[in-house]
């Protein structure tokens, strides 16, 4: 999103405004980076899902994608890095009947935060986790993060990350969360309608938006302009569907995008209730 | 029917002290000697409507509590010196985004196992300066059964009135002895609630300067928007970096607990006006040492016995004025370094006979082990 003003008053179509703080575009983040793109499908879903800047509380964790709560004018939480679900953890479990909304970081949410990220999703709290994934730390100057590459170079990986790299969306999985969907800023409408229907599911919900980094990732991996990590991420990703039917050597750097997992297992506050009545007899 | 009160663990005490303040929302992570604490709140809160709730760690534990307390909920955990280490950066959220809640750590010795569950008061250094930045919080420290009750309403109290984290410093042998203690029927101890904004919700600020430097607090969900951040931020709770602004915050956070000094320092004197030799104590080993002090008044010692029940903010004016009418002032506290001492001398002067009597073996300090200083 490199609009300089506000989206019009009167489009004939959900913009999401009423959550934007007034005067405060442009925004930090750098030109071709995914942020804009995603925070703008959100802003829009929450329109179309009739969330009120009242019931709806972002939290936010440490990084570029942290800093998106300085832009709104919900209720919010910026967090401690690495934190942000352990603290809508205690949101949701406290007050059921806000909307919650976790926006955090590769580093955020499964490197410095993944025992976090594997108990939120176990418990299935209902909340929404939007995850952007840059492939390294993009507000620290580009370090490699859980979710890079094995080989690509970062900042601290001049001759290539001898690490290899985390499946976000295959960990939310196996931890237990009802819905997961992984998508990227070169297919916006589909990013958007997964991003409302992530919102709109309850129990835990996680959207990966695989987003592109120009100033860090893409210069230290020759793609210095957006516009090539654009092209690169749509290389690197294929309908759900297809990929499933791929061999095991095809599907090697791939990524899988679409809906992942749809569940619809309680979430923790529903089993909580269950507790509650059995204590109470009732 | 007279209430004839209840033979009550420490740790049980400060589970009904949180209830009666009202509280409805404990989130921790299991350790030896706090864990009766999560043992009792998993019973009672299902019961209540409130929430148990068993984190991954307690950083996620600290992290809880804020998100719940910002729902408008009183909140609190339990844990011991290797967890309180683990809950430190988020408590600094909490205290930079003024957030009520009350967090008990029952002191034991060393890390992780260290010096398996045995008592100690060696975290009180950690309890004050273990956060980055400049920040203040409140540490009460209970030295019976009765206390560890009575000083959780309080802090309870404290954290809602100046939006603030407040530390119980608990220690082992207060935690696990068993005294009978009467628990006060509702409405005869006060329970105080935080201050909630008035007026046109889109003029609230949640960090605006106020009478006495504690702005009133939304809630979640509330019409009165609440942005909070670990973030340096403006008066509207947004990110500012301005020098001038820093400033202006980080006087306020901190000068509310100078406003409302004489609500938070509480000191309990036993004898102390005429000592010539007075004992300050502070938690469980309060109790050895008015034995002490007792012994000597039986051979014609003038002793006595300074409480410190509020470790931080020092107790500085009563340190002072006791301490200085006396000849000599003996610090006994179980731990090496002297960490409360240290503070007795920097109050009491290089010149004052300050002596120190540490206990780090995991032991009790005997009123015997604080007569060998005299
Ligand atoms: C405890 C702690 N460690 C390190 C940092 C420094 N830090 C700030 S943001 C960040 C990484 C951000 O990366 P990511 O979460 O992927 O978000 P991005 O900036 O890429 O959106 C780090 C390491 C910090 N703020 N706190
Ligand atoms: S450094 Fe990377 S992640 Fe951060 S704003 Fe720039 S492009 Fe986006």
């Amino acid at each position: 999103m490199t609009c300089a003003t506000k989206p019009c008053a009167t489009a004939p179509y959900a913009t999401g405004q009423q959550y934007l703080k007034d005067g405060v575009l442009p925004h930090m983040w750098c030109p071709g980076c995914g942020i804009g793109v995603m925070l703008r499908a959100c802003l829009r879903s929450f329109e179309e899902l009739g969330y009120t800047n009242q019931d709806t509380v972002v939290v936010t964790g440490i990084g570029c994608t942290g800093k998106l709560d300085d832009y709104l004018v919900t209720h919010a939480l910026h967090t401690t890095h690495g934190r942000a679900l352990a603290c809508a953890t205690g949101i949701k479990a406290a007050k059921d009947d806000l909307h919650v909304v976790v926006f955090m970081g590769d580093g955020d949410s499964v490197t410095i935060g993944g025992n976090h990220f594997v108990h939120a999703a176990r418990r299935n709290m209902d909340l929404t986790a939007i995850v952007i994934n840059n492939f390294n730390f993009g507000m620290t100057g580009g370090q490699f993060s859980g979710t890079t590459f094995n080989g690509a170079i970062t900042q601290t990986s001049a001759y290539g990350n001898p690490e290899r790299q985390l499946d976000i969306c295959a960990l939310a999985e196996v931890a237990g969360a009802n819905f997961v969907a992984r998508s990227t800023p070169w297919h916006v409408d589909d990013l958007t309608a997964l991003i409302g229907e992530a919102l709109s599911r309850k129990g835990f919900s996680l959207v990966e938006v695989l987003s592109p980094c120009p100033t860090h990732f893409g210069s230290n991996n020759k793609m210095k302009k957006g516009t090539e990590m654009l092209a690169w991420l749509q290389e690197k990703t294929v309908p759900v569907d297809v990929w499933r039917t791929m061999s095991p050597e095809a599907r090697t750097g791939v990524f899988p995008i679409g809906r992942l997992v749809d569940r619809n297992e309680p979430d923790f506050n529903a089993r909580y209730r269950e507790v509650g009545a059995r204590a109470t007899g009732n | 029917m007279k209430n004839h009160g209840r033979l009550l663990q420490g740790n049980e005490a400060m589970a009904q002290g949180a209830l009666y303040a009202g509280a409805r929302f404990y989130a921790g992570y299991p350790i030896t000697p706090s864990s009766e604490i999560a043992q009792e709140c998993s019973r009672v809160m299902p019961k209540l409507g409130g929430v148990y709730m068993q984190m991954e760690d307690e950083i996620a534990s600290m992290a809880a509590i804020i998100g719940a307390s910002l729902t408008g909920a009183k909140t609190f955990t339990a844990t011991s010196g290797p967890g309180f280490s683990l809950m430190q950066e988020n408590l600094g959220l909490a205290i930079m985004g003024e957030v009520p809640c009350v967090v008990m750590n029952v002191q034991r010795s060393g890390p992780s196992t260290g010096l398996a569950t045995k008592p100690a008061q060696a975290d009180i250094m950690q309890i004050r300066w273990g956060r980055h930045g400049d920040q203040e919080l409140i540490a009460l420290s209970p030295s019976s059964v009765a206390e560890c009750f009575s000083l959780t309403v309080e802090a309870f109290n404290l954290a809602e009135m100046l939006r603030t984290p407040v530390v119980i410093a608990a220690d082992e042998i207060v935690a696990h002895m068993r005294e009978n203690i009467v628990i006060p029927e509702p409405g005869e101890i006060p329970v105080i609630d935080r201050a909630k904004p008035t007026g046109d919700p889109a003029a609230y600020r949640p960090f605006a300067p106020a009478p006495h430097g504690v702005p009133p607090m939304s809630a979640y969900g509330s019409e009165y928007i609440m942005h909070v951040s670990s973030s340096m931020h403006g008066p509207d709770g947004y990110s500012n970096n301005s020098p001038d602004n820093a400033a202006r915050q980080i006087a306020r956070k901190n000068g509310k607990f100078e406003h409302h000094r004489a609500d938070i320092v509480k000191t309990k004197a036993f004898d102390a006006d005429d000592a010539e030799v007075l004992f300050v104590a502070f938690g469980a080993v309060t109790r050895a040492a008015r034995a002490a002090a007792a012994k000597l008044r039986a051979n014609g010692v003038k002793a006595g016995v300074l409480q410190l029940v509020t470790v931080w903010p020092f107790p500085t004016e009563a340190v002072a004025e006791l301490g200085s009418r006396a000849k000599t002032v003996v610090v006994p506290e179980m731990n090496y370094h002297g960490q409360i001492a240290g503070e007795v001398k920097k109050v009491l002067g290089a010149d004052a006979d300050v002596r120190r009597v540490n206990g780090w073996n995991g032991q009790i300090i005997t009123p015997r082990d604080i007569l060998k200083a005299i």
